[in-house]
């Protein structure tokens, strides 16, 4: 069976997504076992991938066993067999936690609502498998198109977010086809090792810089890369929690993953860095895009909107990083992708948690929550610290690898921008706290000041929010195997 | 110089101990013996751990334990050599003490949230042996930020609008620095050697250009704003709104001394005495500390609140430490080191006795203190130690360090230097000696309390007691103190 996982990992998925559809007329009950079956099993292909790229290298399989350039063939490498795992963890994690959540808020709308998640994941992980360009878009509208249906379900505004978010996102999904376009016209492939393989001689035609700098372009703002962002904040923020908790953490993170292909393997290093030399260009943009959603994130009063802010921040780490144009900033982002993934997904599950509880999340309904909930509390903090980059949780060895990277290429811009991130995320997580922590204030001083116990969000949505605050630091701990055995081989040795 | 290592993971459990204990900490909240119980057996057990490896350190053998390879060249590693060993023994003994003082504290105060009062604590005291115990700069880091987080709880304790200003100067100045300098000064090292491993004669000699070089040193020196040099120092009386214990343990002995010692390893395991030397890097920061002795002095001679004279002669006494180390010779280095342990000593007597009093009496200023001797004698008695200490006087092992301090400078052909420590001492005593002189000397109509007032609980009153004893002690009987510092000095200089 384990010669099937690559197949199983999006068809899995994709079938159960039907069954609980059925489910969901069927009984309502029966749709949450099914999906978390359906996840469980694309979380154990994806473990057994990476086991096995571990132990075999690069694995291809032929969809139906038809032969590349003309069937569709799955590639397994370094870089996404260690972005599989971390895609379909995150997805089921975030389904377990939120299936209280989800019946509190659509409790008529369960079957659909599982349907629309396990299609979503099934996108995801298909643009993380697939070897063929072409079928990446498809899988990219997939998760794009679901992803609109699971963000629209929320607050009043978020039907209106959302299509402020599909009118970017189909236009950054039309520049990559439009780019895969230009390269078909040039290469006559979509297999992304065939046009990897026929480009090389094309590299000084126009066609080929045009193709390049437009899939970019609609790759940066599917990722809302800054000053692509603007749809992001609103379209994450007015989602129901479940949804969002989905998406912060997967759909930028997914979309560095494409950029990251796009620039190592359909492009080669040689010609994105010494063709283009547009390095420079790019980490300045990653510069003002960190500096910028920090500073955007300061100027909120409301934690989910804030946290949106910080996921722009973030993508900019990424990007700089991979622009750098040296093995420490690609491994930092390559590093950063599985690591903000995490953390994102962590803070995200504390918003729905106090959601679940509190029914906000303006910082005026976080008062006293230290108090109330102290375990989703404990798991914010080792959220905020992996954000800060406090180690030894697994935010600062991703920040530690962009900022050797950024010093050895001399762009100490970048450098100062990661400094001055974490300066204003610990500004920003601290006046979190302290609403959390000291209000309301009390007349007497300080004796017995906070009435009332705890009133946490049930077990259900707590552990699995915990496992991953622990997951935070063992990544952290870990780092050093991450990045030898895996990260290291995902990155062409040509770049040094 | 070659030193034989063992690995073993002793160090780990030492670090280990208190962290394992919040858990229990947490469940026995409800139980306030049993809690207390649980946290005086890790603070034994902890102790005990330390005291076990001495003999192996004394014998000139160092202990190393590998946690996690996390970056290739730099491991989460652990080494416990002389310098952390004299630091881990002074910090985790006086946790025992500190512990026993907490309860007498707390509970006269009948304080809220105590359950999470002794987690933190316990938490902050593996982060402070874990800088004692790293052997290399991320680890150091690591502990370092840890303490920083795992202390904020703890000034904030009274959860009030001052205490949260207070938390906000505190981060800003620690948690800033720590990132804004530290960080990338760390980032930077590595980038220039690929090593972080402390070693005896530091890794960046001739590694990068000399301004590079300067401006690492000076952002490592600021960066650790736990020893509140000046400017950055001025955290550590606004720290004074937290409990007084916390003020005790942290802010006279773990938390600012985690501070000095991060910049004496920095400056003797990073850049190594030669390079500094060679340099001159170390005639500014004699210059800065100093300042800062004088300064830290003059100010406290102007404060009424008695806990705020202690956290500004705190500030002066922790330039002393960097003094020594950057006299960067051996009797100035020796001094330095062992400032650490006599200043514990010393400054910890203080605290608990400007705690015991507040629970006494109420009192925080020196001004309504006239008379309180009369009612508080032994409290009042072991203040007297204490200072005497903290001036460098026998009977009290202050005057050893003090003693070595004065020869380092001479050592060192730095004579301004020599009269900066005389003056301060004299500046020492002209803050303390006039309390005690009211506290003890006036007429019975002019005392301010009424004769109910008397000692508070034994839980408050032996631990002073205790910590005034040792100081006296430690003049007469200075190892294993003494003994360390000068093999931790014998295997960075030679000599």
């Amino acid at each position: 069976m384990n010669e099937q996982y690559p197949a199983l990992l999006v068809v899995v998925p994709l079938l159960s997504a039907l069954v609980v559809s059925i489910a969901g007329w069927v009984n309502k009950r029966l749709c949450f076992p099914v999906a978390v079956a359906a996840l469980g099993m694309a979380a154990w292909s994806a473990v057994g991938l990476l086991l096995r790229v571990l132990d075999e290298g690069v694995i291809v399989y032929k969809l139906g066993g038809w032969s590349p350039p003309m069937g569709i063939a799955y590639y397994i490498d370094y870089l996404n067999g260690l972005v599989l795992p971390v895609v379909s963890i995150v997805a089921l994690l975030n389904l377990i936690a939120n299936k209280k959540g989800i019946e509190q808020q659509f409790p008529d709308k369960i079957g659909p609502f599982y349907t629309l998640y396990l299609l979503m994941v099934t996108g995801l992980l298909g643009i993380v498998v697939t070897g063929d360009a072409f079928n990446l878009y498809v899988l990219l509208e997939i998760a794009a198109l679901t992803g609109y249906g699971l963000l629209a379900m929320g607050e009043e505004r978020a039907p209106l977010a959302t299509l402020n978010y599909l009118y970017m996102g189909t236009i950054g999904a039309c520049f990559y086809l439009l780019g895969v376009g230009y390269l078909y016209i040039v290469t006559g492939s979509l297999n992304m090792v065939d046009i990897a393989r026929l480009l090389p001689p094309l590299y000084q035609s126009n066609t080929v810089l045009a193709a390049f700098i437009i899939c970019m372009v609609g790759v940066w703002l599917k990722m809302a890369f800054f000053p692509l962002h603007a749809w992001l904040p609103n379209a994450y923020t007015y989602a129901n929690s479940a949804a969002s908790s989905l998406i912060a953490p997967l759909v930028t993170k997914v979309m560095v993953y494409v950029m990251i292909r796009l620039m190592l393997t359909i492009f080669t290093t040689e010609f994105v860095f010494t063709t283009l030399a547009l390095s420079d260009a790019v980490v300045w943009l990653a510069v003002i895009a960190i500096v910028m959603g920090a500073v955007l994130a300061l100027a909120e009063r409301n934690l989910k909107k804030m946290l949106t802010y910080i996921v722009v921040a973030e993508v900019g780490y990424m990007v700089g990083g991979a622009w750098l144009g040296n093995r420490d900033g690609m491994t930092g982002a390559i590093l950063h992708i599985v690591n903000d993934a995490l953390m994102t997904l962590c803070v995200f599950m504390v918003v729905g948690n106090i959601v679940y509880k509190v029914k906000g999340y303006a910082f005026e309904d976080l008062k006293g929550l230290f108090r109330k909930m102290p375990f989703t509390m404990g798991a914010l903090v080792v959220g905020a610290m992996s954000i800060i980059g406090v180690p030894p949780t697994c935010g600062f060895f991703s920040k530690w690898y962009l900022i050797v990277g950024a010093i050895s290429s001399g762009h100490y811009c970048f450098m100062a921008a990661l400094i001055f991130s974490s300066l204003v995320s610990v500004v920003l997580f601290f006046r979190v706290f302290e609403i959390c922590f000291y209000e309301p204030f009390s007349n007497h001083h300080g004796h017995d000041n906070h009435p009332g116990g705890m009133d946490e969000a049930p077990v259900s949505m707590v552990v699995p929010l915990l496992v991953v605050a622990v997951i935070l630091i063992l990544v952290g701990l870990y780092t050093g195997d991450i990045v030898n055995h895996v990260i290291q081989f995902a990155i062409p040795e040509a770049m040094v | 110089m070659n030193m034989e290592t063992i690995i073993s993971i002793k160090p780990l459990l030492a670090i280990l101990v208190s962290l394992l204990v919040v858990p229990i900490l947490v469940l026995s909240g409800k139980r306030p013996n049993v809690r207390e119980a649980c946290t005086f057996l890790a603070a034994g057990v902890k102790f005990l751990i330390i005291l076990s490896m001495v003999p192996v350190i004394l014998n000139g053998t160092q202990i190393v334990y590998t946690i996690a390879e996390v970056i290739p060249g730099v491991a989460i590693k652990l080494r416990v050599d002389a310098f952390g060993m004299l630091f881990a023994l002074v910090s985790s003994s006086l946790w025992i003490v500190t512990s026993a003082y907490s309860i007498g504290y707390m509970r006269g105060l009948k304080e809220h949230s105590q359950t999470r009062y002794f987690c933190f604590f316990a938490l902050a005291l593996s982060a402070t042996i874990g800088v004692a115990f790293s052997a290399n700069l991320l680890t150091l880091y690591l502990f370092y930020e840890m303490l920083s987080f795992a202390t904020y709880p703890l000034v904030t304790h009274h959860q009030d609008h001052e205490a949260r200003s207070s938390g906000r100067k505190y981060l800003l100045y620690i948690v800033g620095t720590s990132i804004g300098f530290v960080l990338p000064a760390m980032l930077i090292s590595y980038s220039l050697a690929g090593t972080l491993d402390f070693s005896s004669q530091g890794f960046l000699a001739g590694t990068g250009s000399k301004p590079l070089i300067g401006l690492l040193c000076f952002m490592f020196l600021f960066g650790f704003a736990k020893a509140a040099i000046m400017p950055f120092h001025s955290w550590l009386p606004a720290a004074m709104v937290a409990p007084t214990p916390v003020s005790a343990l942290l802010h006279a002995v773990a938390v600012v001394k985690v501070g000095v010692f991060c910049v004496a390893r920095v400056l003797t395991g990073v850049f190594g005495t030669d390079l500094l030397f060679s340099l001159n890097l170390n005639v500014p920061i004699i210059y800065i500390a100093s300042f800062t002795i004088m300064a830290g002095s003059l100010i406290a001679l102007s404060q009424d609140n008695l806990k705020r004279l202690l956290a500004f002669s705190t500030i002066a006494q922790l330039s002393y430490i960097v003094l020594g180390i950057a006299l960067l010779s051996p009797k100035g280095m020796t001094g330095g080191m062992l400032h650490i342990a006599m200043h514990a000593f010393g400054k910890i007597t203080l605290f608990f006795c400007a705690g015991a009093i507040f629970v006494a009496t109420g009192k925080k200023n020196i001004s309504e203190m006239i008379g309180i001797g009369r009612r508080m004698p032994v409290t009042i008695a072991a203040f007297f130690i204490g200072s005497l200490s903290i001036i460098g006087m026998p009977p009290c092992g202050g005057f050893i360090s003090k003693w070595y301090l004065v020869l380092g400078t001479l050592e060192a052909h730095q004579m301004p230097i020599l009269f900066v420590l005389l003056t301060s001492s004299l500046l020492n005593a002209a803050y303390f000696m006039p309390f005690v002189y009211k506290a003890f000397f006036c007429r019975p109509e002019d005392s301010m309390f009424e004769n109910k007032v008397q000692e508070a609980p034994a839980f408050c009153v032996v631990p002073l007691v205790i910590t005034a004893t040792i100081s006296v002690i430690l003049l007469f009987y200075p190892q294993p103190f003494l003994r360390l510092a000068r093999m931790m000095v014998q295997s960075i200089t030679g000599v």
